[in-house]
This record gives structure tokens, C-alpha cells and sequence, in this order.
């Protein structure tokens, strides 16, 4: 009924909004900024986008804390006076602050007042103009972060603006920044010949993503088509040549996360020979004790939320060994030597794992935040590097000469070395073999709820998590050769460049395919994986 | 046997005197069982166990206002484990062993082709509440979640007008199996009718759950640096969603630079990730959790006190049930029996209230009406709607942009009873 009432009246409704807005005198003429603001709640996307513009175009000093706030959500129109008004979150409540006089106009309760909608278009608009009004700031990096916006929009209005902010500039990187968005504006504001081709002299010389996006629409302009076309295929040789690294970063990067998952599955498969398929279900634990220690932390203490992880890591790795143990006492040292039936029932096991965590956690996906310091990326040349990665990529690596400390140095190390080669005369020397395979299989248990705080802070923290991993646990394992912890780790670097050399040219689908494929034909040439063991071990 | 029928009558009788007759006839005849048959252990478990709750609370809800045909509603939950052939096993068990009136259930498109000849053989009714690839019409299935006409065109042509910030340039990502595949094929063939030239068109597949989206963000980055506004259209499914959007934050790329608009993320998906750096992104659905209607707001109400769970979410497959469960009923009503065939023909033309203020009706091709609606995601995990199509959407189960699927129509009312009809051959059969 509504739908059918609501159609017909519509041309008459906008009919009779365009005349009241004929009528009012303020539409005619050029608006002051007080009355422009107080029009920013009105109508729809495309009316806050004409204000929007109306307000960047008076140079009003105020306007650019205005913007911001119309970013970030905090701008509000009152309900009861449509007051636009600038809400400030505090301990006890937001208060509110007007935003023309910035008089503070006292506590603003929930639902009292209505945000101002901004969509990604307003608020590409808004970035771009808070740019254009910050070039001057005496903060350096709000200057570079200025400049990159106003490189992106390219507007040809700005230009004056960058002609005042680089007479005034003395940091060499910002006035470079300042440079390359006036060669964007220069572009797009049709200026004479001579100067287009300094811009795209200027935009080469940076020659990035950025920049190609900024000379990619000149490409047809006829009198500097050469110049675009050789600039471009400038930065295109540059950034082959940096594609090159990234792919190899990205292969390191999905390698640690290989190798990290597949760890703990090199000594409890590697070295004791048990096939393990509830490994993945211990990392899934280890990763749901992050969460944990993050609820935790997030109800009775915010400030330690950056520790979190390295809190998180004792605990995973404590729960899931302690788990890893029980599986080991309680199923699978009835079954040695009975690879079939361990397999079955640590499949068993891990079906009730996931159960089980699903009954209590719930079946939706949990948020694990990342600490500030493994948020973002950084940029080397052309290369992205995601901080989460690199430091992925570290945690990585400790833990494997971590571990190989363990095996190598320590006694338990050398117990557990005697037990897996030699048990009858490991235990004719005194040594309680069942207690060190019960510790073996928790230290590579661990070691899976470790890998798990780490996964937790790429992937999905579900209770499917684990099944994703455990097959390139084992490919990993069985490519590098059981038993050997080198052989973890360049299984898992291997396996990562391959697969993300493959991926740009065969698809995600394909890459995966044919490296299981180049697994499959490996392991019939050396069915011992890159490095067998040799010696009477290996016989065993 | 008769001689307790015959007490039951006896009782019947006598309670007749003395209350409503919708009791005696509850008396007589059992309560009415309704099968879910959703997955509430497996990888499907984290989208399904919402929709069996669901189910339970419009079951509860309906028994409050007195049943139906004065007779008790009984849920039946089965779970079918994320498992294809379990879920035709569950389907036929529901059918005949426990007698269900009708089955709401299933998520994914593999599940619902498995269940499909269960259904047909034993003629059941299926109420199937998510977005999916279209091409199909059955006889026994009511599609009440969104065929790709109510969902990705709108979406794509929001993106391509000025307030969705006039798209050139496409990356159609999905997930490798049907439903993506059919979609993209659907938007490449529109994309292109729109003058969109083939290289500003990029497809990209990846494994389930995958994880590691290094490669492919960057490649998108690439591709978005053309100097044409860039778009990535996606049909990435559950798991793998949460490291794609993880790796678009951790990699700068934000919604303003290049959009991302989804089929398959919604309220749900996104409790379970940190919103903050992926404000701006779009979602396409024909429900959102924020808007503002009280039908909205009261089904929200009623969902938190059921659940007890005041932050729980709503999300779009949810409201899909809740508009099918209503039509079952007045279609229940209207031919004054279960049984399925009068069910069937009664149903078409039925309309039930749908959540965001208007009334969706139960078209001939066993497709629903629809809003459309573009939301951008809010710091609070929550949707923000920017656009939505003026009226309401008719479901097409043939695709008008694929040449084999243009020609074929569904009606499944007398005298045509056909679900692929091919206008071109005049005759019943689809495209060959």
C-alpha cells in the first residue's frame, strides 16, 4: 500500500521542493560559511556535496577541523534546534561543542542528536580538501599526508594553494611531495605545452603506482602523448622490477606461515612417526587462547592490550600442550605402531575439538585485534611491507632455532632424540621413554598453539581454522622429509616462493593445484623429501 | 488403535463445550511439524546455526498467536553437518519419517542441488533463504533470498553512477564454485552490454578459506592504478573474507581509493573482524540490520530476547526465513491444508511483510519481490544504507544477460506449470 501511494506524489513532492528552494534567498547567493554548515544536514549525498564544495571554497580557517570531524562521524545536527555540533567522546559520555563558535554546549546524551551521513565519494571530497587546507601545517607529516592527498585528486583549484605552501616549504621530501601533486593538477588543468611536460618529467621521476594513476588519463593528450607513453612504460619497468622482490617477500611471508604451522606437526609426525590430524585443531586452540587473553584484557586491563600477544603466547602454548599431552596419554600411545587407527582417531579427536570449541566460543568468527605495533605497512621502494608479516616472519623463525636449541642442547633434547632413534636401549639406560613421548608429542602440541597466536592475527579466528592448515602442515612436512626440522623450514620456504611465483600467472586455484602436483612427483623421486634422514633411524 | 482414537474423540468432544474449536481440532490431529534443515556443525555451521534459531523463534512466535489451522507448529532440526549427500539424506529423513509440512533450510547452492530430487520425488516444499546464481526454478523450492538481478546488478550499477562514484574499471573476485562463477559470468555479459571495454574487466578465483591474499590485493592495486575509478566486485565466501579485508586494510587500500562491494559479507561476517579500517566498503543485500522500520526494530526486539543475547546481530538470509515462513503460513491459510500441491498453487500472489517497510509477494517463477539495497560498512560493524532501488525487484530466475538463459521463463501456475519455458521453441524444456 505505502509503495503505491508513495509512487505518484513523488514528481510532485520534487516539484514543489525546487520551488521552495527558487524561493529561499540564501540558494541564490553566495553563502556565508555559518550558513553553509547549518545547510550540511540537508538532503541527500549529492546536496552535501555541492555544500561541501561551497564551504572548501570560502578558505574558512575553520573548515578544516569541520571536515575532519564530518570524517570521522563526530558531526551531529542537534534534534531538538538542528544545531550542528561537534560531539567530543569522553569518560562519562560525549559532551557536544558547536561547530561554527566551538563554545562547548555541554552533555550530549545518546540518540539526542543525529549524525551527518558521508559516503565514500563525500568522503574522498573531504580528504582531498582537507589536503588542499593543511599543505601549510607546521605538523611535517600532516604536510606529506597533504600532499599524497591532494597528488590523488589532482584538482586543478588547488593549484595556487601549492604554489603558496612550496615557496613556504623547507623539508626536501614534502616539497618533492608538494612538486608531484602540482605536476597531477598541472595535468589535469590543460596548462600551456612547456609546462605539462615538466609535470610529467616531475610525475616519472617519482614513478609509482601513484604517479601512473596520476599520467594513465593523459595518455591520449596528442601534445605530450610521448612523453606519457615513455614515462609510463618507465614506471611499469620499475615496478616489474620491484614485482619481482614483493613475490619473493610474499613467498617468504606465506612460507613462515607454512613452516610455523607445519613445526609442531615435524616432530610429532616427523620425529615420532604418529599422524596427527587433530594438529590443526591445537593450533585452532592456541588461536582461541589469544582471543581469550584479548577478552580478558579488553574487560579489566586496555592499557596492556599492545602485550597481548606476548601474554597470549605462554598461555597457547601451555593449553595446547597440555591438551597435546592428554591426546597422548589418553589415545594415542594405545596405538603405536598402529599408523591406521591413530590416524582415525586423532580425526576423531579433532572433530570433537572443533565441537567443543564451537559450543563454547560459538560457531561465528571472533575478533582478535592486532597490536599497534603489528598494524600497517611500510613501504621499501615500490615494495608494501605489512608489518603483521614481517613480524609473522620473525616469530617464525625464533621459534624454529628456538626448538632446534631445544633438540640440540638441552637434555630433554637428547633424551628425546635417544627415545625416537632407539627406544629398547633408551630405556635400558633409565630413561622413562613413556614420559619423554608424552613431553615430545606436548612440545610439538605446543609448538602448534604457538603457530596458532600468530595465525590468529591474519586469519579467521573460527573453529574451522584448523582444517585449512593441517594439509600443508603435511605437505610441508612430508616435502621437506620427516624427521628433520631443516626440512621444515625449506619445505616451507619452498613451497611459499613456488606458490607465489605461480600465482600471478596461473590463478590461486591453479598454483595450488600444480604444487601438489610437483609434490606428488617429487616425493616418487626422493620418498624421503628434501632432506632424509639416513642411518639406522631411517630404517626404523 | 481405534479404541484410542476413539477416547480422543470422546475427549474432543467434551473439550469442545468448553473451550475454542482451534483446540479440538489441535486435539485431533498433532501439531503441525516444520523441518530446518541447516548445518550447525562443519565449515557451514558458522552462517546456518543463526538460521536455525531463527526458525525456532518464527515457530515460537507463531504457536503464541495460536498455531496454524488452529493446530500446533513443531520445529524439527536436523543437522545435515556441512555435509552435501547428508543433507539429502536429512531431507528424505525429515520428509518421511518425521512427516514435515515443509523444510526451510540450506545454504549453499551444492546443498540445495543435492536436496532438489529428495523434494521432488517425494514432493515437498523447500524454502531456500539465501542469495544465490539463479538459473533455477523448481516446482517444490521457493527462492525467498535474492536471484542476481535483486543483488549484484543494482550493486554494480549503484558503483557506476555519480554518487557511487562512477566506476570504470572492475575486479569481479569471488570464491571458486557455482555461485560466483555464474554471477561473474552474469556481470561480465552486463558490464559489457554497458560499454565496458573486456581489458578494464578483471576475474580473479581463489580457493575455499583461502587464506593467503598477498598477491592477489597487490595485483588489484595494480590494476586500480590506471587512472580509472576501480571497483572489486566480490563473491569471496565465509572464511576466506576475513584475511581478504585484513590484507586490503594492512595493504592501505581503502574504500575511497577502491570500493569493495560484496555478496556474501553482512552483519555477521563482520562481527568478527575490526570494522575501523574497512568503513566505506559496500555489502548489496535486501536487508540491513540499521534500517529503520518498526517491523525492523521489533524483530530485532523479539531476536535478542529469544537468543538472550542482547548483542546478537541480524543479518539478510534471516529476514529471507522470516518472509518465507510468513508466506508458508497465509499460503497454509489460504488453501486451508499442508498438503503440499494445494500449498503450491495457493502460494503464488501470496505477499507477507517483509523488514524494511514494504510487502514482498511470492511471483509465479517461485522468486520473491525485493528492495535492494547498498549499505557501506560503519565503524560499529554495522551498515549504513546509501542507496536503494526505488521500488521493489522482481526475482528472475533466468538470467536476461546470459543468451542461453534470456529465452527461457518460469511460471509454475496452470496451464504452463513450467520452470523453464523456452519462448523461442514454444515449448517446456529450457535452452536446448
Amino acid at each position: 500500500m505505502k509503495n503505491v501511494l508513495a509512487l505518484p506524489l513523488r514528481p510532485y513532492l520534487a516539484a514543489l521542493l525546487t520551488a521552495l528552494a527558487l524561493m529561499m534567498p540564501s540558494a541564490s547567493r553566495a553563502a556565508g560559511f555559518e550558513e553553509l554548515v547549518a545547510r550540511l544536514p540537508e538532503g541527500g549525498y549529492s546536496d552535501r556535496a555541492q555544500t561541501i564544495d561551497a564551504i572548501a571554497r570560502t578558505g574558512d580557517p575553520r573548515a578544516a577541523q569541520l571536515f575532519e570531524a564530518l570524517l570521522e562521524g563526530r558531526l551531529h545536527a542537534r534534534k531538538a534546534d538542528g544545531r550542528v555540533v561537534i560531539l567530543v567522546e569522553g569518560a562519562a559520555g560525549a559532551t557536544a561543542i558547536d561547530a561554527l563558535s566551538g563554545e562547548s554546549l555541554g552533555e550530549a546524551p545518546a540518540r539526542s542528536t543525529e549524525r551527518i551521513k558521508v559516503n565514500n565519494r563525500l568522503r574522498g571530497m573531504l580528504r582531498s580538501a582537507i589536503g588542499a587546507l593543511s599543505l601549510t601545517s607546521p605538523d611535517r607529516e600532516t604536510r606529506l599526508r597533504a600532499a599524497q592527498s591532494v597528488l590523488k585528486s589532482g584538482d586543478p583549484a588547488d593549484i595556487e594553494a601549492l604554489d603558496a605552501a612550496l615557496s613556504a616549504e623547507s623539508d626536501r621530501e614534502v616539497a618533492a611531495a608538494l612538486a608531484e601533486a602540482r605536476a597531477a593538477a598541472i595535468l589535469n588543468a590543460k596548462a600551456p605545452v612547456a609546462e605539462r611536460r615538466a609535470a610529467v618529467a616531475i610525475l616519472a621521476a617519482r614513478g609509482d603506482a601513484a604517479a601512473q594513476a596520476a599520467l594513465a588519463p593523459h595518455a591520449s593528450d596528442p601534445a605530450i602523448v610521448a612523453e606519457v607513453a615513455a614515462a609510463l612504460a618507465r614506471i611499469e619497468r620499475t615496478q616489474r622490477m620491484w614485482g619481482v622482490a614483493q613475490n619473493v617477500w610474499y613467498g617468504l611471508s606465506l612460507g613462515s606461515v607454512l613452516m610455523l604451522a607445519a613445526i609442531g606437526l615435524a616432530i610429532t609426525f616427523g620425529v615420532m612417526g604418529v599422524i596427527n590430524m587433530a594438529h590443526g585443531e591445537l593450533v585452532m586452540l592456541g588461536a582461541y587462547t589469544t582471543f581469550a587473553v584479548q577478552e580478558a584484557i579488553r574487560g579489566s586491563a586496555p592499557w596492556l592490550f599492545d602485550f597481548s600477544l606476548l601474554i597470549a603466547a605462554p598461555l597457547a602454548m601451555l593449553v595446547a600442550g597440555g591438551v597435546g599431552i592428554a591426546i597422548e596419554r589418553g589415545i594415542v600411545r594405545h596405538l603405536y605402531g598402529r599408523p591406521l587407527e591413530t590416524l582415525l582417531a586423532t580425526w576423531g579427536v579433532s572433530l570433537i575439538l572443533q565441537q567443543a570449541v564451537r559450543t563454547i566460543f560459538g560457531p561465528n568468527n571472533r575478533e582478535v585485534g592486532n597490536p599497534s605495533w603489528m598494524s600497517g605497512a611500510f613501504e621499501i621502494g615500490q615494495m608494501t611491507v605489512t608489518w603483521s608479516r614481517l613480524w609473522i616472519l620473525i616469530f617464525a623463525l625464533a621459534v624454529f632455532f628456538a626448538l632446534l636449541l631445544v633438540l640440540r642442547r638441552s637434555f630433554f633434547g637428547l633424551q628425546m632424540r635417544a627415545v625416537t632413534q632407539d627406544r629398547p636401549m633408551a630405556a635400558e639406560m633409565g630413561i622413562d621413554t613413556g614420559r619423554v613421548d608424552a613431553l615430545t608429542f606436548g612440545l610439538g602440541a605446543g609448538i602448534a598453539g604457538l603457530a596458532g597466536v600468530a595465525l590468529s592475527q591474519i586469519d579467521n579466528v573460527s573453529p574451522n581454522l584448523g582444517q585449512s592448515y593441517i594439509v600443508d602442515s603435511f605437505m610441508v612436512v612430508v616435502f621437506g622429509g620427516a624427521g628433520n626440522l631443516w626440512g621444515a623450514l625449506a619445505g616451507g620456504f619452498g613451497l611459499g616462493v613456488v606458490n607465489k611465483f605461480l600465482e600471478p600467472w596461473t590463478g590461486a586455484v591453479l598454483g595450488k593445484i600444480l604444487v601438489l602436483a610437483f609434490i606428488i612427483l617429487f616425493i616418487q623421486k626422493r620418498p624421503r623429501g628434501l632432506f632424509a634422514l639416513r642411518g639406522r633411524a631411517a630404517e626404523a | 488403535m481405534l479404541g484410542r482414537r476413539e477416547f480422543l474423540k470422546m475427549g474432543a468432544a467434551g473439550t469442545a463445550l468448553l473451550s475454542a474449536p482451534s483446540i479440538l481440532r489441535a486435539a485431533t490431529d498433532g501439531p503441525i511439524k516444520v523441518g530446518v534443515l541447516h548445518s550447525l556443525s562443519g565449515t557451514m555451521a558458522i552462517s546456518e546455526t543463526t538460521l536455525k534459531d531463527v526458525m525456532l523463534m518464527l515457530v515460537e512466535e507463531q504457536n503464541k498467536k495460536g498455531g496454524l489451522l488452529g493446530r500446533e507448529l513443531q520445529p524439527v532440526v536436523v543437522d545435515p553437518a556441512s555435509d552435501w549427500p547428508l543433507f539429502a539424506e536429512k531431507a528424505r529423513e525429515l520428509i518421511e519419517k518425521d512427516r514435515v509440512a515443509a523444510v526451510f533450510g540450506c545454504w549453499t547452492s551444492v546443498s540445495r542441488k543435492s536436496v532438489l530430487p529428495v523434494f521432488k520425488e517425494l514432493n515437498n516444499l523447500l524454502f531456500y533463504p539465501v542469495q544465490y546464481e539463479g538459473e533455477e526454478s523448481e516446482r517444490n523450492v521457493f527462492y525467498t533470498g535474492a536471484a542476481p538481478n535483486q543483488q549484484a546488478i543494482p550493486a554494480v550499477d549503484y558503483l557506476m553512477s555519480e554518487d557511487g562514484g562512477g566506476v570504470e574499471r572492475w575486479v569481479l573476485a569471488g570464491t571458486d564454485y557455482v555461485y560466483p562463477r555464474t554471477t561473474n559470468k552474469i556481470l561480465e555479459a552486463y558490464l559489457k552490454s554497458k560499454g565496458v571495454a573486456p581489458e578494464d574487466i578483471m576475474v580473479n578465483y581463489t580457493p575455499f578459506g583461502h587464506s593467503d591474499w598477498q598477491t592477489i590485493v597487490s595485483d588489484i592495486k595494480a590494476f586500480g592504478s590506471a587512472g580509472k575509478k576501480t571497483a572489486v566486485v566480490s563473491t569471496i565466501n565465509g572464511d576466506a573474507n576475513v584475511p581478504f579485508y585484513k590484507e586490503l586494510a594492512n595493504q592501505g587500500i581503502s574504500a575511497e581509493d577502491i570500493p569493495v562491494v560484496a555478496f556474501s559479507v553482512g552483519e555477521e561476517e563482520l562481527a568478527g573482524l575490526d570494522a575501523a579500517p574497512l568503513v566505506g566498503h559496500l555489502a548489496a543485500w535486501n536487508y540491513f540490520m540499521s534500517v529503520d522500520t518498526p517491523e525492523n526494530a521489533d524483530f530485532i526486539a523479539k531476536w535478542h530476547a529469544f537468543t538472550g543475547d542482547p548483542n546478537r546481530v541480524t543479518n539478510d538470509p534471516m529476514e529471507a526465513h522470516y518472509i518465507g515462513f510468513n508466506m508458508w503460513v497465509k499460503a497454509v491459510e489460504k488453501a486451508g491444508t499442508t498438503d503440499p500441491d494445494a500449498v503450491i498453487d495457493a502460494i503464488v500472489g501470496v505477499s507477507a511483510p517483509n523488514l524494511t517497510g514494504g510487502c514482498s509477494t511470492m511471483m509465479p517463477n517461485h522468486h520473491v519481490t525485493k528492495p535492494v539495497l547498498v549499505g557501506e560498512i560503519q565503524e560499529n560493524g554495522q551498515f549504513d544504507v546509501v542507496w536503494e532501488t526505488p521500488g521493489l525487484v522482481v526475482g528472475d530466475a533466468w538470467s536476461d544477460y546470459l543468451p542461453d538463459s534470456a529465452k527461457l521463463i518460469s511460471d509454475w501456475r496452470a496451464p504452463m506449470s513450467c520452470g523453464n519455458f523456452n519462448v523461442e521453441l514454444g515449448r517446456c524444456g529450457g535452452a536446448g
